[in-house]
């Protein structure tokens, strides 16, 4: 209960601001949006920092290579700021926008995974 | 966590609010506007001091 009560607060009591202010001023209503998502943001990560440290002590154990764990980390992470970013476009109104953000973060991802992808390859050539 | 960002915004956007009201009110059209301009030109610069952590956070926890 107690992990979960700060991200409660947070949210409604942005969500009773933000109705007042996107009736006033829809312009600093999708900044205040945002301030009010990276805030929570910033606090997930800090939890997930945690969690990711044991999967590392994990790996570290089971002798996998701290490369593949890396990548993988890296791809859940720009998967993480691209969604975040293509909804803030969203939530602007600009769905346009937001699916570049994906693709972009789409490619990123498979610019991260060719190393994986050769890695395995080369494994399958050695087996043959 | 430094959630007086959050207010902050709030109450800058809801002080510009009223404070345009007042100057459309006196029939001063143009303050309004500028004070709009300035409004939205704070509260980016806050939001962008943000995102600057947020990338940092993420650099570190990821180990990017």
């Amino acid at each position: 209960m107690v992990e979960i009560m700060p991200f409660l607060g947070i949210a409604l009591v942005a969500t009773v601001l933000l109705t007042i202010l996107r009736m006033e001023r829809p312009e600093l209503a999708v900044l205040f949006g945002t301030a009010v998502g990276i805030l929570l943001f910033i606090m997930v990560l800090q939890r997930l920092g945690v969690v990711l440290q044991q999967f590392q002590g994990l790996t570290a154990r089971a002798g996998v290579e701290p490369f593949y764990l890396g990548t993988v980390f890296k791809v859940i992470a720009v998967a993480y700021l691209t969604g975040f970013g293509a909804q803030i476009c969203r939530d602007a109104g600009e769905g346009a926008l937001a699916m570049k953000v994906e693709l972009a973060g789409k490619v990123a991802i498979l610019i991260l995974a060719v190393p994986v992808m050769t890695a395995i390859l080369q494994l399958l050539l050695k087996v043959i | 966590m430094d959630i007086n960002i959050i207010f902050k915004i709030a109450g800058i956007g809801i002080l510009i609010s009223v404070l345009n009201m007042v100057l459309k009110q006196a029939g001063k059209e143009e303050q309004a506007q500028m004070l709009t301009l300035v409004g939205v030109v704070v509260v980016l610069m806050m939001v962008i001091q943000l995102i600057q952590r947020l990338f940092m956070d993420v650099r570190s926890v990821f180990g990017l």
